[in-house]
């Protein structure tokens, strides 16, 4: 009995000696911690706030629909958008007699109507929980996450994004 | 001018001593903490602190400027005098106790018979102001780290003397200086050649009355907060802070003197083996507190009265046997 | 003291002093003796792991009687479920527990798909596979953390994080976040991985198996630990019945259930891996439940990883606003606490009438009281760091 609590005790000596053992190589071993501000850590793929997707003809537009499927299925409410009105067609002056015939003008092809196009796009940043869900159910891929995580303001409405503004500017930027 | 002329010249050298070992105490203090921080910041693989001065070195000055500055104020129904006397009793003992300690061949601010006695009584002053600074907060958490602390104190005062008696019957006095001059200038001439055991005790009653890790219930951070000193703020906690600080030096130095030597070295004996010592020892305490958990209350009492106390008796027997021998 | 229109403003302060307490504290019956102190482990308290409140009335150092406070943290979870559409409420799974979030949104999100009868593209499967798997090598590693800090080591946490930077580092690259996970849709996953994914993953399983070597000789082989663990909270097999404790706490006592056996759901029953049990039904028994618990999960991610087909990552025919027929169903997943539950009826709309989720660290917890009489405080904080609770889940 006094046999097994002693050697019991000498066991639990020596696994403290290992114990030290182990912090002293850690201990002349480098340090593993990003050293903030003065480097950055990885960021690939993090996700911050949403932004448009710009189409490729007009980097300044957006290849949104104004279908509304993001605003509907965002569980937070942050997204606000508003579709362009369409332009009121001009009353035709009367030049229909221009020498065509019946047949003729009736084989023009109707005027285009404009693509649907949203007229404002705000992000509530303050609300957006950055899940996903309304990059993954726009049916044309208008938004995707940018990858500004280092954001900072002084007040809660600098958080409230104008993301038609943002594609503008990054669009400008882009052209620089 | 005439008066001075009728202060015994001994109380003069005390004052003057005492006031090198409050700024020898401050500047341990200092040092300590950063490198308490620094080192426990490299064995977990980060920089420690960083920011303030190069690499870090100034953040005690911070620290202690942070504290000072922190409003004063006694908790309701906390007792006036007591709550503000307990740092008090704390860090006296702490400063008095260096007169003794003999830093060097001919840095000893006084040399006595009894310096041994001294030391050990004045550490146990410390016991008093953790009773009465966990009493005084009106605190439920600090009466528990109180209580906790007490028991923990006075358990291992005992295998603290037991294991500092073979050595006194060994060379037959209390005078720290011929301790440490008693001993030969190489590691082999030591006296913890002749008493290893006694060595080991009494490093872990050491860490047991300063409170370190793996014996820091009473200040038990994860647990009761704080223990004893949760109320406390500001300078009254940076006095409770440097008094353990001061008593880990007060240790160390006690191990250097009775154990390793003392100021006595190899090439140069001087006050610089002894300082360098004293800090692998210390060195070896930070070590030790961040590496183990620590220990449950009843285990902690139970190592001091079931292995530290009979192996300390058995120990002293054992020494008695040889030197009547 | 009255204030100029001689209004009382202060009371006296003996009327103070024996107001104290709130609803909880004055209602708490203790034993009969009369020289006990009542102690509130409080809502911010450095070891309960989030806003839990213990009352307890101890005699020195042993507890007399223990009872939980919970609700510190109710977010009304449920009840926004009845509100949120099915696709919409993923992002709160990702909330309700955030260590192992990825099994919540799993529970969910299969609740639904079993709704609906979608089917899930194999290698939608496999991935779901491979991330719940890291994501519960994470959990235990930030518990085994966090349990050593409660104890009184600060290293071993610091070492833990290390490899879980490396997990969180893996996981943002296709997930985009790095603590709340909302990945998982309904008919797949939200986004493919790629080659460097798998080589990172790989890597990592090899490196966390030295790393395991490490933690045994710091922590499960040192002599304090394991006197502050063994023999500590016994939770017999009966008392876990009884309050149906599930996940680690019930195989440390002995039973050898695990929801990816017992009720296999996706493709766990392809994978070759065993459940560990350890019958000492201590503290040290869960603790070694949950250090082999992370070596078999290295096991399934290896294999998952060997296995992987080619093949869409989500099924594009999926509704993405579904509108189920009237209907309940539940999904139950193994989470690193025990068996997560959702119980989903729907009545025919868009939103279900009713969402229950079955919390794991509830049912764990319920036993605390019992377990924890007469024991001493320092043995409740490690009663209380073995049972791993995440009071968030709790509360949900």
């Amino acid at each position: 009995m006094i046999t097994k609590t002693f050697s019991a005790t000498l066991r639990g000596l020596h696994s403290l000696l290992i114990g030290l053992g182990v912090t002293r190589n850690n201990l002349f071993r480098s340090s593993v911690t990003v050293h903030y501000p003065r480097e950055t850590a990885n960021l690939e793929g993090f996700r911050g706030p949403v932004e448009l997707v710009p189409t490729e003809e007009d980097p300044t537009k957006p290849k949104c629909t104004a279908c509304g499927n993001c605003i509907r299925i965002c569980p937070s409410d942050c997204l606000y958008m508003t579709a362009a009105k369409p332009k009121k067609k001009e009353p035709q002056e009367d030049t229909s007699f221009n020498g065509q015939t019946a047949e003729e003008s009736k084989t023009e092809k109707p005027a285009k109507k404009p693509k649907p196009e949203p007229q404002s796009f705000v992000l509530d940043f303050t609300y957006c929980s950055q899940c996903g869900l309304c990059v993954q159910h726009c049916p044309v891929g208008s938004l995707r996450f940018s990858n500004d995580v280092y954001l900072a303001g002084f007040s809660r409405e600098e958080f409230v994004f104008d993301l038609l503004a943002k594609l503008k500017s990054q669009a400008q930027q882009k052209e620089q | 001018m005439m008066d001075l002329i009728f202060i015994p010249w001994q109380l003069f050298v005390i004052g003057v001593g005492l006031a090198a070992v409050m700024a020898f105490i401050g500047l341990n203090g200092l040092l300590l903490v950063y490198l308490d921080r620094k080192i426990g910041g490299f064995i977990q693989r980060r920089v420690g602190p960083y920011e303030v001065g190069p690499q870090g070195i100034l953040q005690p000055v911070a620290d202690g400027l942070k504290l000072l500055g922190k409003q004063v104020f006694t908790p309701r129904g906390a007792d006036p005098v007591l709550y503000w006397l307990a740092p008090m009793i704390s860090i006296t003992p702490a400063i008095v106790v260096f007169i003794a300690i003999p830093f060097g061949p001919r840095l000893q601010v006084i040399n006595t018979n009894v310096g041994l006695i001294l030391i050990l009584a004045f550490t146990g002053i410390n016991v008093l102001a953790l009773c009465l600074g966990g009493w005084a907060s009106q605190n439920k958490y600090a009466l528990l780290g109180a209580a906790r602390d007490i028991a923990q104190s006075v358990a291992y005062e005992i295998p603290l003397l037991l294991s500092v008696l073979p050595i006194i019957f060994m060379t037959g006095t209390f005078n720290l200086f011929d301790i440490a001059s008693g001993q030969g200038a190489w590691p082999w001439q030591w006296y913890i050649l002749y008493q290893p055991v006694a060595f080991l005790i009494f490093f872990v009653c050491i860490l047991a009355e300063t409170n370190r890790s793996p014996f820091d219930l009473p200040e038990g951070e994860s647990e009761l907060t704080a223990g004893f000193h949760t109320d406390y703020s500001g300078m009254a906690f940076a006095l409770f802070f440097l008094a353990e600080y001061a008593y880990m030096v007060i240790g160390s130095c006690l191990i250097a003197t009775i154990f390793l030597g003392g100021f006595q070295g190899p090439i140069l004996s001087g006050a610089w083996w002894f300082l360098a010592k004293v800090y692998i020892l210390l060195l070896i305490m930070i070590w030790i507190r961040w590496t183990f958990p620590r220990l449950r209350f009843d285990q902690l009492l139970n190592v001091c009265w079931k292995w530290m106390i009979p192996i300390a008796v058995v120990n002293l027997l054992v020494t008695l046997a040889v030197i009547s021998l | 003291m009255r204030n100029r229109n001689g209004t009382r403003i202060t009371m006296d302060l003996d009327r103070r002093l024996q107001t104290h307490g709130d609803f909880y504290s004055q209602k708490f019956q203790t034993t009969e003796r009369e020289d006990t102190l009542v102690l509130n482990l409080g809502p911010q308290h450095p070891s309960t792991h989030g806003v839990l409140r213990i009352l307890l009335e101890i005699d020195g150092e042993y507890i007399l009687r223990a009872e939980p406070v919970l609700g510190y943290i109710h977010r009304m979870h449920e009840k926004i479920a009845e509100v949120m559409t099915y696709p919409q409420f993923a992002p709160y799974t990702g909330r309700i527990d955030y260590l192992h979030p990825l099994a919540w949104g799993w529970a969910h999100i299969g609740a639904v798909e079993r709704l609906m009868e979608v089917q899930v593209p194999e290698r939608a499967e496999y991935i779901r596979v491979i991330t719940c798997e890291l994501n519960r090598i994470s959990s235990h590693l930030l518990w085994w953390g966090a349990y050593i800090n409660d104890l009184g080591a600060f290293t071993p946490f610091f070492y833990a994080f290390d490899d879980r930077e490396i997990i969180s580092d893996i996981l943002q690259r296709i997930i985009g976040s790095r603590l709340t996970f909302s990945f998982y849709r309904i008919g797949g996953v939200a986004t493919d991985i790629d080659d460097r994914f798998v080589t990172e993953t790989r890597e990592f399983c090899n490196r966390m198996k030295e790393r395991l070597k490490m933690y045994k000789a710091l922590v499960t082989d040192n002599f304090i630990f394991r006197n502050r663990l063994e023999g500590i909270g016994v939770i017999p097999f009966e008392t876990c019945r009884k309050y149906g404790a599930t996940g680690p706490v019930l195989r440390g006592s002995g039973k050898a259930y695990d929801v990816r056996r017992a009720e296999p759901y996706s493709i766990y029953n392809r994978f070759d891996f065993e459940i560990p049990v350890y019958d000492t039904c201590d503290a040290m028994g869960r603790y070694l439940v949950r250090m082999d618990e992370i070596k078999e999960s290295i096991k399934i991610i290896e294999q998952a990883l060997d296995a992987l087909p080619e093949g869409e990552c989500i099924n594009r025919k999926a509704s993405k606003r579904p509108k189920p027929s009237p209907n309940d169903v539940y999904f139950a997943t193994e989470g690193g606490r025990g068996k997560i539950g959702a119980h989903l009826v729907s009545d025919g709309g868009r939103s279900p009438y009713r969402l229950k989720l079955r919390s794991p660290s509830f049912s764990n917890l319920s036993l605390f009281s019992e377990v924890a009489q007469g024991t001493l405080i320092a043995d409740a904080i490690s009663i209380l760091g073995s049972l791993d609770l995440v009071i968030p889940e709790i509360d949900r």
